[in-house]
């Protein structure tokens, strides 16, 4: 068997690999100080402007933010994962940070978030209620029970009595507006979040029932931190009137 | 191909590069020790006997058997085609059958979606005869015969480099047929490369995770594959996931037990 191509596969997949994880340095006028933050998915556009304002308002201060799945992050936390921060977009996966006892102070709850119907640009199929997405012929994706947006649909579907047969339940929500941007799903049930970062490629359709499943999201100091004093600055920044504004421009409700 | 009575083989290499090569093997073994010690072993036997695990087992195992059935009936003309002709642009052909090995496998759940979704390029018209592939089964045997089908044609493709054209000739020359040369020669002389081919093109199906998510969805019974019912578990149940990840393994080393054992014959 030749070897030659195997091995240059081998290398293409090497570097395929280690560009995932290249970290920016840090470039410090002031005394430097370095903050790891871990945060929910969900909330990836609106903290990385946050960690960037709050940088600008604290010279020397270097934010480094991990985005994933929350109940990823927990693992990794309760893994031993170096993180100063650490915010959950639902008070289930906090629940296990404050039960291994790993937070340095209670959790403090930042936003909110409802579930909202995300359609292909347009809406096309002409949803205008959560009962609508029953309809058989309609190509409806959700988050699976498992994860968080998930137990919320199941929320608002035993509150409506309204059954959903989905042809996809997705582990994360990205995957839901996935199917739903690339046309391949009639409509998907995501964040109002979501719908808004999504911008034109999504026509939301918010429905009432939604009030049945608020999703809070709380964030907390760990006691892990190298850096005790800027993790609670930081959630101070998050809590106050500049974070919130991020926060609510980006579709989350107060807390 | 392999070296017999390597002794002096062996004796002639420095000592260190043992070493790198003890590392890379912990690399190997660190991670599947760390399973074994993380299965929770007495609920080990419920765990993968859960209706979902085995429903996912099942649909991996019948989706894997069919992709490695297409694997069979599209690669074997590959390889053929690959080894024993020569035409301009062969080996860029080549390269693009490479492709999907070195493509991560989101991106070829993307570009599957945009060639064969409802909006993709052959899709669209597919959906306007009433097929649609998206979020059913076929979707997976779609995205696993895509990740899998180099291997099988890189083995045959190999085995018939290995195997030469001199009994092909002679039979040739004796008068056999093309089509009677490809079916009483050339495939028996090649046999063991190509069900090595096989078995490698079913493990990679059956471990098959980023395009199944992308392209065809999730859902038990339907398109939610073990690969993908151990990332969903892992959520709530991380034993769970542990234990279906070790089956995962076992069924993986099977494979390759397999295919050496097949090589050493």
């Amino acid at each position: 068997m030749k070897l030659r191509p195997f091995v240059a596969l081998l290398a293409a997949g090497v570097l395929l690999t280690a560009c995932g994880s290249s970290e920016e340095p840090s470039e410090a006028s002031a005394e430097p100080r370095e903050l790891t933050v871990f945060a929910a998915a969900s909330l990836t556009s609106t903290f990385t402007e946050i960690g960037e304002q709050f940088e600008a308002a604290n010279p020397g201060v270097t934010v480094t933010f991990s985005f994933a799945g929350s109940s990823d992050l927990v693992t990794q936390i309760t893994e031993g994962a170096p993180a100063d921060v650490f915010a959950s977009a639902d008070e289930k996966n906090m629940t296990k940070v404050t039960d291994a006892s790993l937070n340095s102070g209670d959790p403090v709850d930042f936003a909110t978030n409802v579930l909202e119907i995300a359609t292909a640009a347009g809406n096309p199929a002409g949803v205008t209620s959560f009962a609508d997405l029953a309809e058989p012929d309609l190509k409806v994706v959700v988050c699976a029970e498992q994860v968080p947006c998930g137990s919320a649909t199941k929320t608002v579907e035993d509150a409506t009595g309204v059954t959903l047969t989905p042809v996809s339940e997705e582990s994360s929500v990205t995957d839901v507006l996935g199917k739903v941007t690339s046309g391949e799903a009639d409509a998907g049930l995501v964040y109002v979040t979501d719908v808004t970062s999504a911008g034109d490629e999504v026509t939301g359709v918010e429905f009432p029932e939604s009030s049945e499943a608020v999703n809070t999201y709380p964030i907390t100091a760990l006691n892990d931190a190298s850096d005790e004093e800027l993790a609670q600055q930081f959630i101070d920044y998050v809590t106050g009137t500049e974070g919130q504004s991020v926060l609510s421009d980006a579709g989350f409700g107060a807390p | 191909m392999t070296v017999r009575g390597g002794a002096v083989e062996g004796s002639a290499l420095p000592r260190w590069v043992f070493v790198p090569a003890a590392v890379g093997l912990l690399l190997f073994l660190a991670p599947l020790t760390g399973i074994l010690a993380r299965v929770d072993w007495p609920n080990f036997i419920p765990l993968i006997t859960s209706d979902s695990a085995v429903t996912a087992l099942v649909l991996s195992l019948k989706t894997a058997a069919v992709s490695t059935l297409a694997c069979l009936l599209l690669g074997i003309p590959m390889a053929l085609v690959l080894a024993r002709s020569s035409f301009p642009g062969l080996r860029a052909l080549r390269s693009i059958v490479l492709l999907p090995l070195v493509l991560p496998p989101v991106v070829g759940g993307l570009a599957l979606t945009y060639a064969l979704g409802r909006r993709g390029l052959i899709g669209e018209h597919l959906e306007g005869l009433g097929i649609s592939i998206g979020f059913t089964t076929a979707a997976v045997v779609i995205a696993q015969t895509f990740v899998s089908l180099p291997f099988l044609v890189l083995s045959l493709e190999g085995a018939l480099r290995t195997a030469g054209r001199r009994f092909e000739s002679i039979a040739a020359t004796l008068g056999a047929r093309p089509a009677r040369v490809l079916f009483r020669v050339t495939m028996p002389l090649v046999l063991p490369g190509l069900v090595s081919g096989a078995v490698l093109a079913f493990a990679r199906a059956l471990g098959e995770f980023g395009a199944t998510l992308t392209f065809a969805g999730s859902l038990q019974g339907v398109t939610r594959t073990l690969p993908l019912e151990i990332y969903l578990q892992r959520e709530t149940d991380p034993d769970a996931a542990a234990a279906m990840s070790l089956l995962l393994v076992v069924v993986a080393v099977v494979v390759v037990v397999a295919v050496r054992g097949r090589e050493r014959a």
